[in-house]
């Protein structure tokens, strides 16, 4: 017991100390909590009219929100399968600092689900024993059980990995590595049954498409990875953790393979509604270029399409993406490009025009803005919290009195 | 689960009912012992948290909900309301036609609708029936389709005018999409909704090929003076923020044998109602002496509504 408590001071004590920057970000992220709590609490009281929803576009930013970051969760984790392969020494910190990423991811993930309820309070309606979940018929249900089996599958590597280090030992590799390995296809298969929810949808034919799966893995594999180098560089200049410069560029060749596969399934998909033109192509066409004078979209949509060639360019040239300015430039244009691109760039035109033909101009309200604001800082703050408690002990200067 | 609990049309087995009774005891046994503390939190509703799934429901504890709306509906409205939930009738398969040949756009069934089931007024303003108006030139075609005509009379000329609203379908989308099993499809045919079990996911809106779902973006606006006080619990019940309603057939009138509401008012006699079981129905009549066709055929969605030019 009282090994708990001292190690619950331990963390409190990490997490108060920091340079100025540190609570400076810390700060930040407040202020953010702060703007989305005071949004939620008008969508609370008002109901979803606070935001731009109706019913011929009835998901929207929240929901785009939720599948980018699920897709930010899933590949976080298959860092392990290059970091194997290639021999990169750290493995155990890059699955670590992989799996904080996606509990993170997740967190936010669970929070665009709950605040684009209509109703939050039954909740328990959807769970087993308590509700009468859909299951196996709804694949909202299957989404809700694959997302929790890979939190928790997280949350146990993650615990089992600091459990170990913290008491001074290294983890039971029997244990560990079985554990990483599921996580592979548990990770996969987050992102394919986000996809499986919108692709099932025969009313919405830009949904219904058999290539949505694989375009989801594609920018996903863009997306995660675009974070993940950004978070080793900030480690290795202030947890010392011994990255390799080799390492970084390696991640970067890779994202540029998933890059090229995703611009080429997004163009065979643009082929086939152009080409062929039937009454199905009005949905490409209002995200591209309008339809009727109504154009919200069209700046989205090239500034996505603009991001990502950038990034492709950037990440494809071995003299750009060995170079810390333009590959952390290239890494900023992906996350951007995925993000337009998984969110409203997805939901959006699936429901524009409508199913009966209307064409409802959805954007986003200040409310829904500082609600996912809020939802940012509160996935940023659980990455910050848990790094900061991880890292010492992952490198042994935070741990266990009994061992020292 | 059982997955063939939620397949539509078909009638639970016996062995469905024994299980959903056994996990109704279950839920009551687990939340009950696990929030037993809570029940004195303000504004969380013991009773709310509790309730079973509404196929569950014993006939006493049927009664106890029911009076419960009409309590709720007293305090609210200041008004009595006779709140029903009768059941499906053995042989009734309810089916609907349309005839587009005669239907001139007035949009009366749009608000006799509204008035007899207590959809929200404004803010937002919830139609079940949309009207859509479209081109002679184009025939049945979205692309060409407005919804806001606004004329100073109808019907215009080289226009048609065809309304939508939910086809009851036998295979239908919106009851596989949703999560809770809030939304089935009745032995008669009618898609209900329980607003009680809803949690507004809109995983059924995505899903529905015909706009027929429509959601409480805000708590209904519904003046005391126009509460329809027969109301049936699966229909037109007011409904609480947050949650999906739609087109039920009336479901309070046509259980008691009577024509919706959108039927009666029709002044062209463009709607038909009755039972697909009865060979001396109107609808049975439509179909045998009329050529009918149903709304987005190659969805296979196999709508109880079907459309046809009488003339």
């Amino acid at each position: 017991m009282t090994g708990i408590l001292q190690f619950l001071k331990g963390c409190g004590r990490q997490i108060a100390t920091g340079n100025k920057a540190y609570f400076i970000w810390l700060a930040a992220l407040g202020v953010a909590i702060l703007i989305g709590l005071a949004g939620y609490s008008t969508q609370y009281r008002q109901g979803l009219i606070a935001t731009n929803i109706r019913d011929q576009v009835s998901w929207a930013f929240y929901i785009g929100n939720f599948t980018f970051l699920v897709g930010v969760a899933a590949a976080a984790v298959l860092l392990v399968i290059p970091a194997y392969i290639y021999h990169w020494g750290p493995i155990k910190e890059v699955v670590l600092i992989g799996e904080l990423l996606a509990i993170s991811a997740l967190a936010m993930c669970l929070l665009f689900i709950m605040v684009d309820m209509g109703r939050p309070d039954r909740l328990l309606h959807m769970t087993p024993i308590l509700g009468t979940p859909n299951w196996p018929r709804s694949l909202l249900t299957w989404d809700a059980l694959v997302l929790n089996v890979y939190l928790i599958l997280n949350l146990v590597v993650v615990g089992f990995i600091l459990f170990n280090a913290y008491a001074g030992r290294e983890p039971n590799k029997k244990i560990l590595w079985p554990l990483v390995l599921l996580s592979i296809p548990v990770s996969i298969s987050t992102h394919t049954v986000t996809a499986f929810l919108y692709n099932g949808m025969a009313a919405r034919p830009y949904w219904n498409a058999s290539i949505l799966a694989p375009r989801f893995i594609a920018s996903a594999f863009c997306s995660g990875p675009a974070v993940m180098l950004v978070l080793f560089q900030v480690l290795r200049k202030t947890a010392k953790i011994p990255i390799k410069d080799e390492a970084i560029w390696k991640v970067a060749e890779l994202m540029s393979y998933a890059m090229f596969f995703n611009l080429f399934l997004l163009g065979a998909e643009v082929f086939k509604e152009f080409y062929s033109a039937t009454e199905e192509l009005r949905y490409t066409q209002y995200f591209w270029f309008g339809l009727g004078g109504h154009t919200a979209l069209v700046p989205y949509a090239w500034a996505s399409l603009a991001c990502s060639i950038a990034a492709f360019v950037i990440f494809v040239v071995p003299r750009l993406r060995t170079n810390w300015k333009w590959l952390n430039l290239g890494c900023l244009l992906i996350f951007s490009g995925v993000y337009i691109e998984k969110g409203l760039g997805l939901v959006i035109p699936g429901m524009t025009p409508s199913t009966l033909g209307e064409i409802y101009e959805y954007q986003p309200t200040v409310t829904e803005w500082s609600i996912a604001l809020g939802i940012f800082g509160v996935g940023f703050l659980v990455l910050t919290v848990l790094v900061k408690i991880s890292i010492p002990i992952l490198v042994g200067t935070f741990k266990t009195p009994a061992s020292h | 689960m059982s997955a063939t609990s939620s397949l539509p049309v078909l009638p639970p087995t016996p062995d469905e009912i024994e299980d959903a009774g056994r996990r109704a005891f279950l839920r009551t046994a687990v939340a009950g012992g696990a929030l037993a503390g809570l029940s004195g939190c303000a504004g969380f509703s013991m009773d709310e948290f509790l309730r079973k799934h509404f196929k569950e429901l014993g006939p006493d504890e049927l009664k106890k909900v029911l009076a419960k709306v009409e309590k709720t509906n007293k305090e609210t409205w200041g008004k009595d309301t006779r709140v029903s939930a009768t059941g499906p009738r053995e042989g009734v398969e309810f089916g609907y036609g349309l005839d587009i040949s005669r239907c001139i756009g007035c949009r009366r069934c749009v608000y006799a609708c509204v008035k007899e089931n207590n959809q929200s007024r404004q803010a937002p303003q919830i139609h079940w029936i949309t009207v859509l108006e479209m081109e002679k030139d184009h025939g049945v075609d979205l692309a060409h389709a407005e919804v806001y005509y606004d004329p100073a009379t109808v019907p215009q000329p080289g226009k048609f005018y065809f309304p939508v609203q939910c086809q009851q379908c036998r295979n239908p989308p919106c009851v596989k999409a949703c999560p809770t099993q809030a939304t089935w499809k009745e032995k008669d045919g009618i898609v209900v909704v329980d607003y009680d079990w809803c949690i507004g996911c809109r995983c059924c809106m995505s899903a529905c090929p015909y706009g027929a779902r429509h959601f409480n973006f805000a708590t209904p606006t519904l003046p005391a003076e126009e509460l329809n006080p027969d109301q049936h619990y699966l229909g037109n019940r007011p409904r609480p923020k947050g949650v999906v309603e739609k087109c039920t057939f009336c479901i309070q009138r046509a259980r008691e044998g009577r024509y919706t509401a959108c039927v009666e008012v029709c002044p062209v006699g463009a709607r038909k109602f009755g039972n697909l079981l009865d060979p001396e129905s109107e609808i049975r009549k439509v179909m045998e002496t009329k050529r009918v066709f149903v709304f987005k055929e190659d969805l296979a969605t196999h709508p109880q509504f079907y459309y046809f030019y009488a003339t």
